[in-house]
């Protein structure tokens, strides 16, 4: 076959640490594992990135998170340790457009300034003079000194490329089919192209993590959710890209397009259809809604595409990473659906996890699996998380 | 507190009902030969029918190349919409027929996105279609069935100077001198020898202008002899082996092109390389899609009642398929759609008797898929200049084949890395998807329209696989470019404004690390813990 850099799929050969999963999370996981001189392997379904680690905000502002500072720390190394661009831009001003609003971005503000970063208070005046295209409705706003926004495409593939730079290896459109044990290891991963051994085994396959850690007897409580997005074409830079509120969040591209999403999801069923259809919906119409008020001066910027993608998330909506009981060389990783903007700062987190059993930098004990050890069995159904065919 | 704890999860879309102004047993969307037969069959049969058409589309729009390649050559007359609908209502007498049928019919109002429940999508109360015109802005109506009709463009085709106005496509040529008599230009070099090439060039000719030549890649010409022979006779030197290499120009555009050997004066070049059937819509609304050389391209799969895999939507005319036959024969097209309609009308419960479907194509009379890889190697690939492939991001075929990320961001790795298309870690042909958001090729404002059929060209060409092997760059709703404000809805339901949230308004979510429980359980969201919503 042309266009390929692997050997024939005959000859696949495991490695040292087997990553099923070749979205945002995985990818950093397999990069930083490759950088402590691991034989990493990713292996995924379709194409890298392609899922909703490629179609997302671009956001890098996760304050709420144990990972945050180490999120602060490296965005701004990343286009130099990736040797890829990712169009990382700092820093964020997010708009409220009325009091309420501002009560619950105010909220930011407690959690930045407990970790020691900094937030500004912006009076509407200045929230305009920062963001040429906000209007007249400008409540109040915050200055983020941190956090900011990257392309997740690029950002992906940069991923993928810098793993490739340092020997690490990904095996695209690859299925796994289940696992091989012996006693409380992994010790290969079946797939469409042949057993693939592997010394550990990390999950990080997004949707799919519930249903592949099943296969292993554990049990990671997910349920999938569609959500949107739309982007405008493109305009003149404002100079600060970062810019969100009133309901939405996402950015002005480095190219100059609005991109924004927010408002409602649609709880799926998606277990049986891996690479199914994303589709969007007329959704498209009440974000935009959303983003003409928050940017009235952009009111006339045409909308040039909408898209959906597919988010797995926790009970709790935080982050599983974390080995589980009854096995020796398993890592388990869900995001729970905000996994970008961490993704440098997780995947570190999981190949320490991996090569060293516990991760140095960051506290993981809120993001362990026996938090749910008590939870509902029906929580799914308790907390409303039911596709529209289900609920009725 | 966003969970009704047993309840319904009020973030979610759930109990948000959507305001939709319209419905129509049967929506046909297009107003051509097929689309206007659709209509009436279905009407005909009993039907409520709406059918709508996007032309005349502004003069803005046109001015965009959207939705055909109009290269800048939409003549003052199409500022003034009276004339336009005029135009067009004189044009298609079949439209008149329409209204008599009590056929709702919908001028200047285009279908940006079709929207029917399925595998991850079940919320919506019914079968949608996003519309949108200049006096009511967008809005959604439902539908029982969708006919598709939305005919075809033109293949871009890159040269150097192919920016330049009057570098135009076949199909758009014809529709503004045909329709609107609103063709600036008089004298035209007509690209490729396909049926659709040489059709258009006796349209032209037949409407007063001049068809000086028509150049042909190929060593011998690929269309109809008879059309070749009409073509010669009309005065167009046929030029074979040749290509454009440069494009000689005023402040009013083209004013000659040059060959390898020889200079043209013309006004207009016409791009006839490659008809393609329009399926952004149905791509869009997730039909599935296959490559069909006999059918001209990408074409949605269709079952014996000219179905797509989305069951409510069926296609009809060149946007499901167009051959030198039935481009010379509007009654295939015709045909197509009056079987389809039949078919829609008795799953819709209406007496009648079914309709024959028309002959599918035979073999295709040459190798489609080739025949566009060689004009794109000789017109793209051996140009001098290095033309930009895709006009709105302003994209070479090298950058798109060496996978240079956009001028905009200045990039420049420390030790000089670069990546190119075998570096892309798959097996088979790349995706003109990832190729677009890494280089951005076909992500501008045109929606992919003037160089989608080239980069999947020149993918296969750099992966020496077959033009069919490439997937299609997949189409987004919109699939007309729609202002933010006009886009909002007209008639928001409060629950909307009420529940919205950022991101999905779990209460334990953004709760910071320092503040939240050891153990998860539903019951526990008893207590209420402040959070930032991201």
């Amino acid at each position: 076959m042309p266009a390929n850099d692997h050997a024939p799929s005959d000859t696949v050969r495991g490695a040292a640490v087997i990553v099923v999963g070749g979205g945002v999370t995985g990818l950093s996981a397999a990069w930083w594992l490759a950088r402590a001189g691991v034989d990493v392997l990713v292996v995924e379904k379709g194409l890298v990135g392609w899922e909703a680690s490629g179609r997302n905000g671009g956001g890098c502002s996760h304050h709420h998170s144990p990972l945050f500072a180490e999120e602060q720390r490296l965005w701004p190394l990343m286009d130099q340790l990736l040797g890829y661009p990712t169009e990382f831009q700092p820093n964020r001003v997010r708009i409220a457009l009325n009091e309420r609003q501002l009560a619950l971005y105010s909220r930011a503000v407690v959690n930045a300034r407990h970790q020691g970063f900094r937030i500004d208070e912006l009076e509407a005046r200045q929230v305009r003079d920062l963001v040429p295209l906000a209007g007249d409705n400008v409540f109040a706003g915050h200055y983020y000194h941190f956090g900011g926004h990257a392309n997740p495409h690029r950002t992906v593939q940069a991923y993928a490329w810098a793993l490739q730079d340092l020997g690490g290896r990904v095996l695209q459109h690859t299925a796994v089919t289940g696992f091989a044990t012996e006693g409380g290891q992994v010790v290969a991963v079946e797939t469409a192209r042949g057993r693939l051994g592997c010394d550990h085994l990390v999950l990080a396959a997004g949707p799919q993590t519930g249903r592949l850690a099943e296969m292993l007897g554990v049990n990671l409580p997910l349920k999938v959710a569609r959500a949107e997005m739309i982007v405008t074409e493109a305009l003149p830079l404002m100079p600060l890209g970062g810019v969100d509120g009133n309901g939405l969040y996402g950015r002005q591209t480095l190219r100059g397009n609005l991109a924004y999403g927010g408002g409602p999801h649609e709880w799926v069923e998606t277990e049986e259809m891996p690479g199914g259809p994303r589709p969007a919906t007329p959704l498209m119409q009440n974000i935009a809604k959303r983003v003409a008020e928050l940017l009235p001066l952009a009111g006339h910027a045409r909308i040039i595409r909408s898209w959906a993608g597919l988010i797995e998330n926790t009970p709790d909506g935080r982050p599983v990473i974390d080995r589980p009981e009854g096995w020796d060389n398993l890592t388990l990783a869900t995001l729970s659906g905000v996994g970008f903007g961490l993704s440098p700062a997780s995947g570190r987190a999981i190949q320490q996890l991996v090569t060293d059993g516990a991760c140095s930098f960051a506290d993981l004990s809120t993001l362990r699996l026996s938090r749910f050890a008590r939870l509902e069995p029906d929580w799914a159904a308790l907390q409303g998380w039911q596709s529209a065919a289900m609920a009725s | 507190m966003n969970a009704g704890r047993g309840g319904v999860d009020l973030r979610s879309v759930a109990g948000k009902e959507l305001s939709i102004d319209g419905h129509a047993q049967l929506l046909v969307i297009g107003a051509g030969p097929a689309g206007l037969a659709a209509a009436l069959e279905g009407a005909g049969r009993g039907l409520s029918v709406m059918l709508v058409d996007e032309n005349p589309v502004p003069f803005e729009t046109m001015g965009e190349s959207v939705p055909l390649h109009f290269g800048g050559r939409a003549g003052g007359v199409v500022r003034n919409r009276n004339a336009m609908m005029e135009a067009m209502l004189d044009s298609a007498p079949g439209l008149a027929a329409a209204f008599d049928l009590g056929v709702e019919v919908r001028l200047g109002t285009a279908c940006w996105g079709l929207y029917a429940n399925g595998t991850n999508l079940g919320w919506m109360p019914a079968p949608l279609a996003g519309l949108a015109d200049e006096a009511n802005g967008t809005y959604l109506v439902s539908f029982d069935r969708a006919i598709v009709a939305t005919g075809r463009r033109d293949m871009g085709l890159a040269f150097p100077g192919w920016e330049t106005p009057g570098v135009m496509g076949a199909t758009a040529a014809v529709r503004l001198a045909a329709r609107y008599g609103a063709l600036e230009g008089r004298r035209a070099v007509v690209l490729g020898t396909t049926a659709e090439a040489l059709l258009a060039a006796l349209d032209l000719h037949a409407h007063g202008l001049a068809v000086a030549a028509v150049i042909e890649q190929a060593p011998a010409p690929v269309g109809p002899a008879d059309l070749l022979e009409q073509v010669s006779a009309a005065g167009a030197a046929l030029i074979c082996s040749e290509t454009v290499r440069a494009i000689e120009s005023d402040l009013n555009g083209v004013t000659a092109v040059r060959t390898g050997t020889q200079t043209l004066p013309c006004d207009l070049v016409v791009l006839g390389v490659g008809a393609v059937p329009m399926v952004d819509l149905l791509d869009a609304a997730g039909c599935r899609l296959g490559f069909d050389a006999a059918r001209s391209g990408y074409v949605p799969v269709l079952d014996g009642q000219a179905r797509t895999s989305v069951a409510v939507i069926q296609a009809v005319g060149d946007c499901a398929g167009l051959w030198p036959s039935k481009s010379r024969n509007a009654g295939i097209a015709e045909a197509e759609a009056r079987h389809a309609a039949a078919c829609a009308a008795a799953t819709l419960g209406m007496p009648g008797d079914a309709v024959a479907a028309p002959p599918a194509p035979g073999p295709a009379p040459y190798d489609l898929g080739a025949y566009r890889k060689d004009w794109v190697r000789a017109s793209v690939i051996e140009a001098a200049g290095e033309p930009y492939v895709c006009q709105c991001e302003e994209v070479t075929a090298r950058e798109i084949l060496e996978l240079r990320p956009p001028r905009y961001l200045d990039w420049n790795s420390a030790d000089n890395r670069r990546r190119s298309l075998e570096s892309l870690l798959g097996e088979g042909p790349p995706h003109p998807d990832q190729i677009k958001r890494l280089t951005r090729a076909g992500m501008g404002s045109c929606q992919g329209r003037r160089c989608r059929e080239q980069i999947q060209a020149l993918l296969a060409l750099q992966a020496a696989v077959p033009l069919d092997a490439v997937p299609l760059a997949g189409y987004r709703a919109p699939v007309r470019p729609l202002p933010l404000k006009a886009a909002a809805p007209r008639n928001e339901a409060p629950a909307f404004g009420e529940q919205w949230d950022s991101w999905f308004g779990m209460p334990r979510q953004w709760v910071p690390f320092w503040d939240v429980e050891g153990e998860y359980t539903v019951a526990g969201l008893a207590v209420e813990k402040p959070h930032a919503s991201e």
